[in-house]
């Protein structure tokens, strides 16, 4: 991670972008958290970048004074894992929503966590798709009726914190929109964290599927004596769908994919075609 | 006798034919003579029928041969398939416990390899160093040739296994007895002396992997694919040597997104897959067109469609590689045609990727990326490296802090438009100026914009590089007659082939001349057109179905080719090209 020398506030990483979200979006309070989790990271702007894929959510590069990579739907994690390997002096934010990472991407999560690449993941979870106007997502409850389940959803709800816990993801841990003060304490964890960092947040969408008021009365804070080192506790939380926790599940710091590429190459030469084709004489 | 011959071995796959016919081609290389080989081999590991064929000459060797001249058969099958492409008067070699060969005008050599191996080596394992012992009495190189390239290939496995190395040269020893005390030589072929030059030896993938490092690669992403493998496997031990990274994708998506976020931090990055990993990629490449993000992708063609073979070589993806994705999406193609042009269009490729922010398209196939060539060693030495136009302004260079935040001062015009339509870039680093890389129309700040004025303007931005590019990238070079009736226009790895269609043709008194673009995006409007305007008749030879290049030149300047297509998996011979070009005389 690479800090300022001069002093910033939330302000100073806003862009000149008017974001492009609906009145009342959970999304403004993942954004402000992340303002504010950048001012006290004292992040440097020219050497951060927020990459995202496509959605109302991942339209957030555009909002943040740093550098971004508003990529495709579903990409944002190759993106971001490419470019940590490539710079790992970058610190690098991916972003997106529950039908990025948990539909269309979801095969890279897999990779991604496996890896354990040391970038930091933000997902706004509204349990539904809102850019296209209110289809099922991935994380929407069984039995939800939408355009595109006029009968109701058949499939099961997929749970991303059991998910990332299952996956051995190094850093799990879910916020709330509405909560921004805690969930900016999170993304600083998370990007100060060594590892494959991934922040679930639970991010209503007014238009298509409020989930704000149930969330409001349901969430539940993880409690303080918690041992956030305990694998098979966490998933035991993450597997409580009613009273969804938030707060730190797990964490646990192992070598990192980035790290070990770059040890590899503190014996590095400058290449020398001349050299290199005496293999082929 | 000839200081030239062609070599074809027919056997099983996993029976050691490919590496003996490797050790065969590096063995004459090294003895100072030019090689040029092909091979074909099942997809599966074990099992399955292969050959291997070398061309080796005292002159330099531009395609594989229309024939054999020696066949060796290590089975009936081989025989069945092979026999018909065997010269008349040609050399069959064959072992009478595998089948009886019919009568025919060959010359006939029966050699019991089955049985040297078995009885007097004691260790069948060494059959393929059998025959080689077999062709070095027979025909050449020397064994000394063959026995300097079998200890280096095996020194590692000499070391545990003394024993195996001893056995690998007593087969050598004890067939080229056999053939100098048991057979009578009747064949002119045999390989004298010649003198020793400053050569290579290398295939085209290994020739791509040279390139891209000469060309200052610092990242490569990629998924497991034949042809294209042992590109990644190389890439994956040499980066890190030259203080590069690499990470093996999940998928050929993931790969070429891992190589546009690398390339967003300003390291020059690339991938290479084939056919079907490439059509995965292609809503990448309307992205790093979009977000113009330089990259290079290597596309080792194979035959397709969907999975089609893919062991076996064709030319078919050229209309895919110019159009790939949705919208208009400009893009660059480079074709190498022999292994020198793997090095030297790979740094090309990067360059052009790093100068005009665009995907390049290297279109390789697999009959070149299995080509050992022998190739002098000057064409293997440092190239011109071109960076991309970075952006400096009021300090955005040179500080090693960030500079102050705050909307005015902090974004750039990433995306101005200029006149060449290349507009100066910022990578992440101390001091840098910021911008959000996007696949959303936007303005010259990169903030989405969909007004017609915007887009109208930032497309006409984004082509204007190709013609920025088509003036200064080089221009091919015709080959032949100037005053030429036919011409031939082909791409990719049939160059060497069709020019010696081409001197076998002027030799015989035709006036033929061929023109083969390496550039195909943005083409050489200006040459094609000149060329096309030079000759008569034009014939284009394609190892495709539907004559992708043909419907190309005819769509651009209404030429009315000849068409001349092979889709059977194995490349033209020269003597294919030779009879299209009498055809229409």
């Amino acid at each position: 991670m690479t800090q300022t020398t001069v002093t910033l506030t939330p302000k100073d990483y806003k862009s000149e972008v008017k974001p492009t979200w609906c009145p009342g979006c959970g999304d403004f309070g993942v954004l402000n958290a992340i303002y504010n989790s950048m001012a006290n990271l004292k992040l440097a702007p020219d050497q951060t970048v927020v990459v995202s894929g496509i959605g109302c959510s991942s339209r957030l590069p555009h909002f943040v004074e740093t550098f971004g990579f508003h990529s495709l739907h579903g990409r944002a994690l190759p993106v971001a894992q490419g470019m940590k390997m490539a710079r790992p002096d970058l610190t690098v934010i991916a972003v997106g929503g529950d039908g990025d990472f948990f539909s269309i991407g979801a095969g890279h999560l897999i990779h991604a966590a496996l890896r354990n690449i040391d970038i930091t993941v933000v997902v706004m979870d509204n349990e539904t798709y809102g850019l296209t106007k209110g289809q099922t997502s991935p994380t929407s409850p069984t039995g939800h009726t939408t355009k595109s389940t006029p009968y109701g959803l058949l499939a099961s709800q997929f749970n991303p914190i059991a998910t990332a816990l299952s996956l051995n993801v190094s850093f799990v841990a879910r916020g709330f929109s509405s909560k921004p003060k805690d969930l900016a304490a999170l993304i600083e964890q998370g990007v100060n964290h060594h590892g494959f960092s991934f922040i679930h947040v639970l991010s209503p969408c007014p238009t298509f599927y409020n989930t704000m008021d149930v969330w409001k009365t349901t969430v539940t804070p993880i409690p303080a004596d918690y041992d956030t080192r305990n694998r098979a506790k966490a998933i035991e939380l993450a597997m409580e769908t009613e009273k969804p926790y938030i707060g730190l599940f797990f964490q646990e710091e192992r070598p990192t994919m980035d790290q070990a590429a770059h040890h590899l190459v503190q014996q590095a030469k400058e290449f020398d075609i001349n050299q290199y084709m005496a293999r082929y004489v | 006798m000839l200081n030239e011959v062609t070599i074809r071995i027919g056997g099983e796959s996993g029976e050691g034919t490919i590496s003996g016919g490797d050790i065969l081609a590096l063995a004459a290389a090294r003895w100072g003579y030019h090689v040029y080989t092909f091979r074909t081999f099942p997809a599966e590991i074990l099992g399955g029928p292969c050959l291997f064929q070398v061309r080796i000459s005292d002159q330099p060797v531009k395609s594989m041969g229309d024939y054999a001249d020696v066949l060796i058969c290590l089975n009936q099958e081989a025989y069945d398939r092979n026999i018909s492409d065997l010269r008349h008067g040609g050399v069959l070699i064959y072992d009478p416990s595998d089948f009886t060969p019919e009568a025919s005008d060959h010359i006939i050599y029966a050699i019991p390899f089955n049985e040297l191996a078995r009885k007097e080596v004691q260790l069948y394992q060494t059959k393929n160093m059998v025959m080689l012992g077999a062709i070095s009495g027979l025909f050449g190189p020397p064994l000394e040739a063959i026995t300097q390239v079998v200890e280096s290939k095996l020194s590692r496995s000499r070391k545990s296994n003394p024993i195996l190395m001893e056995k690998n040269m007593l087969a050598l020893e004890i067939a080229k007895k056999y053939v100098t005390e048991q057979l009578s030589k009747r064949d002119p072929y045999r390989l004298g002396t010649v003198e020793k030059a400053d050569r290579v030896v290398l295939n085209g993938n290994q020739a791509v992997v040279a390139g891209a490092l000469a060309a200052h690669c610092g990242f490569f992403s990629g998924y497991p694919i034949t042809p294209a493998s042992d590109i990644m496997e190389a890439m994956a031990k040499e980066l890190p040597q030259v203080g590069g990274t690499f990470l093996q994708a999940e998928d050929e998506i993931a790969a070429l997104a891992a190589v546009l976020g690398a390339s967003f931090g300003g390291v020059r990055a690339m991938t290479a897959t084939s056919g079907p990993g490439f059509s995965l990629m292609t809503e990448l490449i309307g992205y790093a067109s979009m977000a113009e993000i330089p990259a290079v992708i290597v596309d080792a063609q194979r035959a397709g469609p969907s999975t089609g073979m893919p062991t076996k070589m064709e030319q078919s993806d050229l209309s895919f590689a110019l159009n790939a994705g949705h919208g208009d999406t400009p893009r660059m193609v480079v074709a190498p045609a022999d292994v020198a042009d793997c090095y030297r269009l790979m740094i090309l490729a990067f360059n052009m990727a790093e100068r005009y922010q665009i995907p390049v398209i290297f279109l390789s196939d697999q009959s070149l990326t299995a080509r050992v060539e022998s190739v002098d060693r000057n064409v293997f030495k440092p190239m011109e490296i071109m960076e991309r136009i970075k952006f400096s302004e009021n300090g955005a260079n040179g500080h090693n802090e960030a500079v102050g935040v705050g909307a005015a001062e902090h974004s750039y015009p990433r995306y101005a438009y200029t006149a060449s339509g290349i507009s100066p870039i910022t990578a992440p680093g101390p001091g840098a100026l910021t911008y959000v890389a996007t696949g959303l129309e936007h303005d010259e700040y990169g903030h989405p914009n969909y007004e017609p004025e915007d887009h109208t303007a930032m497309m006409e931005k984004r082509f204007r590089k190709l013609a920025t590019a088509a003036e200064e990238l080089p221009k091919p070079q015709r080959y032949g007659d100037e005053d030429a009736t036919i011409g031939i226009i082909g791409w990719g790895s049939t160059e060497g082939t069709i020019q010696e269609a081409v001197d076998r043709a002027r030799a015989k008194g035709y006036k033929v001349a061929a023109l083969h673009p390496k550039i195909l995006s943005p083409l050489p409007d200006r040459a094609i057109r000149d060329f096309i305007r030079s000759v008569k008749t034009v014939i284009v030879p394609e190892c495709n179905y539907s004559g992708q290049l043909a419907n190309l030149l005819g769509a651009k300047y209404g030429l009315q080719a000849i068409r001349v297509n092979k889709f059977g998996g194995i490349p033209f011979t020269a003597g294919e090209i030779l009879r299209a070009i009498e055809e229409v005389s």
